[in-house]
């Protein structure tokens, strides 16, 4: 398939029948830094899991395992300075956009170091300068939040700069946070104001014990919610990083030219518990079995074996690799000062006011803007 | 009797009513087949079947609301929302709705539900999943709240606020759901909405608490060496004032214990109370001991928010001392 078709298979929805062709793929070493960002982020989360149980992290905590085609490919499709804004599932999204490790870490530990000086946590991933707006842990709140971030681009680009919209907004979501409803809200305000923003419905099928037919409505024409608002679709193999990127190039494209919002639905899973204490009685072990036989590093590995004379040797050199930037993570957070009690009264206002002690960076941002 | 924590008392009282009466049925996130977050409604869902223990979408605001029309239809909802923090989406369906049909209606229907919500910190839950929120809903006339302190007024606490003909917040403090275990009978008996208990008598200063602060409060008077009378509101809309003014007139002190922000919280409205009720008898001016005014941290700094045997025990020593 070389074409994206974005449908119009509802008699009853007069969207634009939109043809977008397939985005060509980029060269090898880029194909590689995927495979190398997707190793990272599953053996980042692989030690967050270890470091929760050895109770380096506390609070909740929520790994992305099985998932990582979906960010990886949906962020290499667009530039470096697009905003992002994410649920609370988010160590991915921030590493994919190139927060260093170390900074995600430190936040899950309660450290000073972290991204939000470890006093958010797991749900809190934020970085500015990459323009990453932030894990949101109140589910669906993130997404009028996504419409808000294009409005602004939007804004700067055709009105401030007078010009055509330059920039597109990722706001992703999870299947169960397509009802909530601030979700239609936001798609409402992104048709009706043509919002560049790009709705990811991240669907791994759960939301957190209640598998999506039994808390969705259309659950397998979720699309159905986005055509209700003039949005046009696409459905895409979460699992497979290449068709993630190369649908995204041209949905990003096409949204910056139309100046107007999109959905898509990644078809994903998420192989571990919703959180650390999750039993999974909801589902199979086979289902869970059958849905790791189609990983996504593992296809990733195998078509750059067979295309792009990737070696075992070359997938070991990596593995050994993002172990090492993960551990130097690890103990790069455990090094770092525990968040002291004053850190309270920073950053809950702008300025100096009564108790309050104005604005601090956290160590990550020093050095920026200035 | 049963030996009973916190939490199993809540899912017994719900048994209990659910049986006697088939117009209470439950609806929130994963309560049914997953039994909920906490564990609340454990096993309910294969007791009293779908129909009655209904697993809810993602949808705080639609909860609410439903749960709104299920009551004024003549039916007895009792939504949960899985964690404080997520009031946020039903805030609207709470407060400009649920809390003003009987009024808005002059009386002409009525609002009877249970909306039951884990509460506070102390759990090791990050920021919207440890607040106390709960001066936010006093502040809004038409809603009752409630807060147990112990296993067995949560199961006769329940029990009243289920039979109340008005909408009853039931917040239910996450710290305590398995912290102790009580005597629970296992008939249906009622705690009174609006009456709150003197846990210990004593002469020289009154302490006014809630909820999961009650027991830290016991641990700071186990450690002092004074002639403490304890009040556990239970209800904290409506606010059992009688009780509080008639053992500050007795001892002329008073101290305030709460794990929410300190500013415009409830301890300020009971300062106030007490100021108007006790004026004369007053020793010394009410102390509040209280969350900060900051966000509820990551919980590493938890329990340094939360108000604790130290720091109630110095306000103890410097309302004596005054
Ligand atoms: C408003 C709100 N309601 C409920 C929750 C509790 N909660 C956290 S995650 C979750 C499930 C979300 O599922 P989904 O959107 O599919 O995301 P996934 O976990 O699959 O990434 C729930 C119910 C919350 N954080 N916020
Ligand atoms: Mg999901």
């Amino acid at each position: 398939m070389d074409k994206i078709e974005t449908e119009q298979n509802m008699a009853s929805t007069e969207l634009p029948h939109v043809q977008l062709g397939k985005a060509p793929l980029p060269e090898s070493p880029i194909l590689l830094g995927w495979l190398r960002q997707m190793l990272l982020i599953r053996e980042f989360e692989v030690r967050t899991m270890q470091a929760y149980q050895n109770r380096l992290i506390g609070g909740f905590c929520h790994v992305y395992i099985g998932q990582e085609a979906v960010a990886v490919g949906s962020i290499a499709a667009v530039n470096p300075d697009d905003p992002i804004v994410l649920a609370y599932r988010c160590h991915g999204h921030a590493l994919a956009r190139g927060m260093d490790p170390k900074y995600c870490m430190a936040e899950m530990f309660g450290r000073i170091g972290g991204c939000a000086k470890g006093k958010g946590g797991s749900m809190h991933m934020f970085d500015a300068p990459h323009h990453l707006y932030g894990g949101h842990g109140i589910v669906g709140a993130q997404t009028p939040l996504g419409a808000g971030l294009a409005f602004a681009t939007k804004y700067e680009d055709e009105v401030l700069h007078d010009g055509k919209s330059q920039h597109v907004t990722l706001c992703y979501l999870g299947d169960g946070a397509i009802n909530q409803g601030a979700f239609y809200e936001a798609m409402n305000l992104a048709g009706l104001f043509n919002l560049p923003v790009i709705f990811i419905l991240e669907n791994n099928r759960y939301s957190m014990g209640t598998a999506i037919e039994r808390g969705t409505t259309m659950a397998s024409e979720l699309h159905t919610k986005s055509a209700a608002h003039g949005i046009n679709h696409a459905i895409v193999d979460g699992k497979d990083v290449v068709s993630m990127y190369q649908s995204f190039k041209s949905i990003a494209d096409w949204c910056r030219e139309e100046s107007r919002p999109f959905f898509v639905e990644a078809q994903t899973y998420r192989y571990k518990g919703h959180s650390m204490s999750d039993p999974r009685k909801y589902r199979t072990r086979e289902e869970e079995a059958r849905e790791e036989g189609s990983d996504c590093i593992d296809r990733l590995e195998k078509f750059l074996c067979d295309e792009h004379d990737l070696t075992t040797d070359g997938i070991k050199q990596l593995t050994r690799q993002v172990k090492t930037q993960v551990r130097e993570a690890v103990d790069w957070a455990k090094n770092s000062p525990e968040t002291p009690m004053d850190e309270l009264y920073k950053d809950v206002y702008v300025d100096h006011w009564g108790p309050f002690t104005g604005t601090s960076k956290p160590e990550m941002l020093q050095g920026e803007d200035e | 009797m049963a030996n009973l924590t916190l939490v199993q008392a809540i899912n017994l009282a719900l048994i209990q009513e659910m049986e006697k009466d088939d117009r209470v049925l439950l609806l929130g996130e994963d309560i049914g087949l997953n039994g909920g977050v906490f564990r609340a409604t454990e096993g309910l869902f294969q007791r009293f079947g779908g129909d009655r223990v209904v697993d809810a979408p993602l949808a705080e605001s639609g909860i609410m609301g439903t749960a709104i029309g299920l009551a004024m239809g003549g039916l007895r909802p009792i939504p949960e929302i899985q964690f404080e923090g997520f009031l946020g989406p039903a805030f609207d369906q709470l407060t400009n709705q649920c809390a003003r049909i009987h009024s808005r209606t002059r009386g002409g229907l009525t609002c009877p539900l249970v909306l039951r919500v884990p509460v506070g910190g102390g759990i090791h839950a990050p920021e919207h999943h440890s607040d106390s929120p709960e001066a936010i809903y006093t502040h809004t006339p038409g809603l009752k709240i409630v807060m147990p302190s112990s296993p067995y007024d949560a199961k006769g606490l329940l029990i009243s606020a289920i039979r109340d003909p008005d909408p009853v917040i039931f917040f239910e403090p996450k710290r305590i759901y398995r912290a102790f275990r009580e005597e629970v009978p296992e008939d249906e008996y009622l705690v009174p909405i609006g009456e709150a208990r003197t846990v210990c008598k004593g002469e020289e200063l009154t302490m006014v608490s809630w909820g999961a602060t009650v027991m830290q409060c016991m641990n700071a008077i186990e450690q002092v060496d004074c002639s403490i009378e304890l009040i556990d509101l239970r209800t904290i809309s409506p606010i059992d004032m009688e009780t509080i003014t008639n053992s500050v007139r007795k001892t002329g002190r008073c101290v305030v214990v709460h794990e929410a922000p300190k500013t415009a919280g409830l301890g300020a409205e009971i300062a106030a109370s007490v100021m108007e009720n006790c004026f004369l008898h007053l020793e010394a001016p009410v102390q509040r001991v209280c969350g900060f005014d900051t966000i509820m941290p990551y919980y590493k700094l938890e329990l340094e928010y939360l108000p604790d045997a130290e720091r109630i025990g110095k306000a103890i020593v410097e309302t004596l001392a005054y």
